[in-house]
């Protein structure tokens, strides 16, 4: 791949980025949440299309503008979801869209000899005749591989293959990959665990912020080197001053459970205060926010508010609580995108706007979205504006605005500032200064390094759904955290 | 309504509206001016006031992304178990009346609670939950009739299925009779009305059809509303199963088991409501139900031929909706 760039609306995702594959190699591609893998390898499959750049295979220049063309070149994607169909069998999910044809009806037999020999090829032995949904994680993870062998696939991108894996597992992964490498294929793998690739890579590529950073063999390429090249020396962003928290103890966290996702977690925060959490996609911290804000009722522990205990059965609760969840999928999530900004606003305070006719009173909700207007600076031309059609920064603050109503004492931010331009971002950091001096308590998920380390007092670093490490926000380098999530550094 | 402002509330139920009032200026001219007599408005109010009501309750269901294939059973259903009991019970004039029109509620609403139980608890698909509940209703209402509509021993009811609204006014103003269930069939359209875009549950009802996961965590108790949009759609079932006993002096299992189900949802549907749920409104089902009452009235007065009618409808349903969505597209460009 040569000189690959692309661009998204108010992003520069990929940014000359080369890289070379050779056959029989497995080339490492690591990076941090955000540093355009994804778009690389989307690119690579047919799913995106690149805006310059060329992509060579065997030295002739190809164009790949279909996922459907890609299969045809010999690349597989082997993706962290699985693109199995569940209620078919293993040699069904092997052969789908590609089904031998005997008369015009698919011939099963063929079908059957054919995921024989690709599991052959692999080593493997999988119950052929139950549907794909009887299988482990793990055997599913297979079918995945075989799949793709079946269609000659001679470039074979694995996204983050062991984040699903048990121990014993991943060494019967490191085993296929290293019988697919001496058949001739060429692997991208994709990791966060530094810990691993030392075992399976030959070459370790570095991506951050859309750029080829380096690329070096992997025996020469120490965990902590690899971290440093991810970490990088960025401009710092303006970040407001914070404050440091006087106030006591408002939200107090014990020995909260939801397995998986969560194991154990205990942490406090005190009024004023801004607690990042740290950590890799999947390391739990999400799950943490839900478990707390009832979206996700936890299995065990306790959570306390200004010292007394409260009990949260769902979301009610919580709101009841004084806890405010602002969550990280606006679209999905924060807003009823077909209702107004007003509607939005004051969903979730109703009770407050209603007289004692039962009926809401329109005219005291359009004063309160109008001062809400104002005081967040929220670029609408007014509350009867649909949220659909607003853009991302704008409908971020309405979601807060729809929390700022309330009294809530904690707010739990997910990812606060994803997908918004810098001056919406510098707005949004403003309110939750703003919001921490008049006492309250933030918890704020961010997969932005500076940003949790310019907007959080303290920083707990997740891994495997508990806390790895506390840092003060003055011992906290983005190296030590990235070692920390990655489990380079224990 | 939920958003878009006070202009594009009457762009949205201006769909129907547009076409309807094109189709009545059409249809005036073509009968010689018989359509626009008051008499023939009243009668065209009198046909849709069953669909009309039905739709009300299928509005509320179907914002929120659901749907109810139970009305038309429970038309039957109700109607059967109102005739039984008001034969069975020695009561008399307004206390009868009251008494068997509450049992009739009692009876829509709780099916409608059977109704929303596998679709809040399970999360299961209401067309599936529905459509058993139509079958069993169906089945239920002929058990209890045996087969044969029940008549009415009591004559008390007459004046509510066939009576007019406040004769002496209307004849004093020289404007036609107004029958009562046509009262009934306003009533109900006003009062849906206020519940849905005046209250914290219909605006949740809006929210809950618009984005479910949203309208959780903002705290709303997404089970109860959802509960009560099928009870709302069995009580209305058990109205219009009152009102045409009342009409016909009589239960019947048959009653509600023909058209109605699918006229009732073409109404909330050519009414400008979505069926992906967030979106509609109840104005929008009257001009909806009227759109479908007028156009079978204006075949009528023009000699159409019967078994003709019913493409005609077809094809205007399609047309409204069509409509519906480029006007919709158009906005949202």
């Amino acid at each position: 791949m040569r000189n690959i760039g692309k661009s998204f609306p108010g992003v520069r995702a990929l940014d000359d980025v080369s890289l070379t594959l050779h056959s029989g190699e497995t080339l490492a591609l690591v990076g941090e949440n955000g540093a355009g893998k994804s778009t690389l390898m989307k690119i690579l499959s047919g799913a995106l299309r690149a805006d310059q750049g060329t992509i060579l295979i065997d030295g002739a220049p190809v164009q790949i503008d279909s996922p459907q063309r890609a299969q045809h070149l010999g690349i597989g994607m082997i993706y962290q979801e699985f693109t199995l169909v569940p209620q078919l069998t293993a040699p069904e999910n092997i052969a789908l869209g590609a089904e031998p044809v005997h008369g015009g009806l698919i011939d099963a037999r063929a079908v059957r000899e054919r995921a024989q020999r690709a599991l052959d090829e692999l080593g493997l032995d999988l119950p052929l005749d139950v549907t794909v949904s009887h299988l482990s994680v793990a055997e599913q993870q297979l079918v995945e591989i075989a799949k793709v062998l079946a269609r000659n696939a001679r470039i074979i991108v694995m996204d983050e293959p062991t984040a699903a894996l048990s121990g014993r597992e991943i060494e019967h992964l490191f085993t296929i990959v290293g019988r697919l490498k001496a058949s001739g294929a060429g692997i991208i793998y994709i990791s966060h665990r530094m810990d691993e690739l030392p075992r399976v890579a030959d070459r370790v590529t570095v991506l951050r912020d859309g750029r080829a950073i380096e690329t070096r063999e992997a025996k020469d390429f120490p965990a902590d080197e690899i971290v440093h090249a991810m970490v990088g020396r960025r401009l710092e962003a303006h970040f407001p001053e914070l404050a440091a928290p006087a106030g006591p103890v408002v939200l107090e966290v014990r020995n909260l459970e939801r397995t998986p996702a969560v194991n154990d977690v205990s942490f406090s925060v005190r009024a004023g205060e801004i607690l990042g959490l740290g950590g890799l996609i999947g390391a739990g911290r999400t799950e943490i926010l839900r478990a707390i804000a009832g979206a996700d009722v936890a299995q065990s522990g306790e959570i306390r508010i200004d010292g007394s205990p409260v009990r949260i059965r769902g979301p009610h609760d919580a709101i009841a609580a004084g806890i405010a969840f602002i969550t990280e999928d606006r679209k999905a999530q924060g807003l009823v995108l077909g209702m107004n900004v007003r509607e939005n606003v004051t969903l979730a305070h109703l009770q407050t706007f209603v007289d004692r006719d039962l009926l809401i009173d329109v005219a005291r909700e359009r004063s309160a979205t109008t001062r809400m207007i104002d005081e967040l600076h929220i670029r609408t031309p007014g509350t009867e504006q649909l949220v659909r059609n607003l853009s991302g920064g704008t409908q971020q603050k309405v979601v807060l605005a729809k929390w700022l109503l309330g009294n809530a004492r904690v707010f739990l931010f997910d990812e606060p500032t994803r997908g918004i331009d810098v001056g919406a971002k510098a707005e949004i950091y403003k309110i939750m200064v703003e919001l921490a001096a008049r006492g309250a308590a933030i918890v704020m998920v961010s997969s932005d390094l500076p940003e949790a380390l310019g907007m959080a007092h303290r920083i707990l670093v997740i891994r495997g759904g508990q806390i790895a490490a506390e840092f003060d926000r003055s011992q906290a380098t983005p190296d030590k955290i990235i070692a920390i999530a990655t489990g380079a550094a224990a | 309504m939920s958003g878009g402002g006070r202009l594009g509330y009457w762009l949205r139920i201006g769909g129907a509206g547009l076409f309807f009032i094109a189709l009545i200026a059409v249809v005036n001219v073509a009968s010689h001016g018989t359509f626009l007599e008051p008499s023939n408005i009243v009668r065209v109010l009198r046909q849709i006031t069953y669909n009309c009501v039905l739709g009300v309750g299928q509005t509320f269901v179907i914002i929120t992304a659901g749907i109810d294939l139970s009305v038309g059973s429970l038309v039957a259903l109700t109607g059967v178990v109102a005739a039984l009991f008001a034969n069975s019970v020695h009561l008399s004039g307004f206390a009868l009346i009251a008494a068997t029109l509450i049992v009739a509620v009692a009876v829509g609403g709780a099916a409608g609670w059977v109704n929303a139980l596998p679709v809040v608890k399970l999360n299961l698909p209401p067309f599936i939950t529905t459509l058993a509940m139509l079958e069993m209703a169906l089945g239920a209402s002929f058990i209890l009739s045996h087969g044969r509509p029940v008549a009415l021993v009591s004559t008390d009811f007459q004046n509510t299925g066939i009576g007019s609204f406040l004769p002496a006014v209307t004849d004093a103003l020289h404007l036609p009779n107004v029958p009562i269930p046509v009262i009934w069939m306003l009533a109900i359209i006003l009062l849906a009305s206020i519940v849905l875009n005046r209250t914290r549950f219909g605006r949740y009802v809006f929210a809950i059809g618009g984005n479910e996961e949203a309208a959780r965590l903002a705290g709303i108790n997404v089970a109860r509303v959802k509960t009560m949009v099928y009870v709302i759609s069995g009580v209305c079932a058990a109205i219009v199963g009152f009102l045409y006993m009342a009409l016909f002096s009589s239960g019947s299992p048959q009653t509600g088991t023909g058209d109605e189900l699918l006229e009732s949802i073409a109404a909330v549907v050519v009414g400008g409501t979505s069926l992906m749920g967030g979106r509609g409104s109840i104005i929008g089902t009257f001009f909806g139900a009227l759109l479908i009452g007028v156009l079978y009235n204006a075949m009528n007065l023009l000699g159409v031929d019967s078994y003709l009618q019913k493409v005609v409808l077809g094809a205007v349903i399609l047309l409204a909706v069509v409509l519906d969505e480029l006007r919709k597209r158009y906005l949202t460009r």
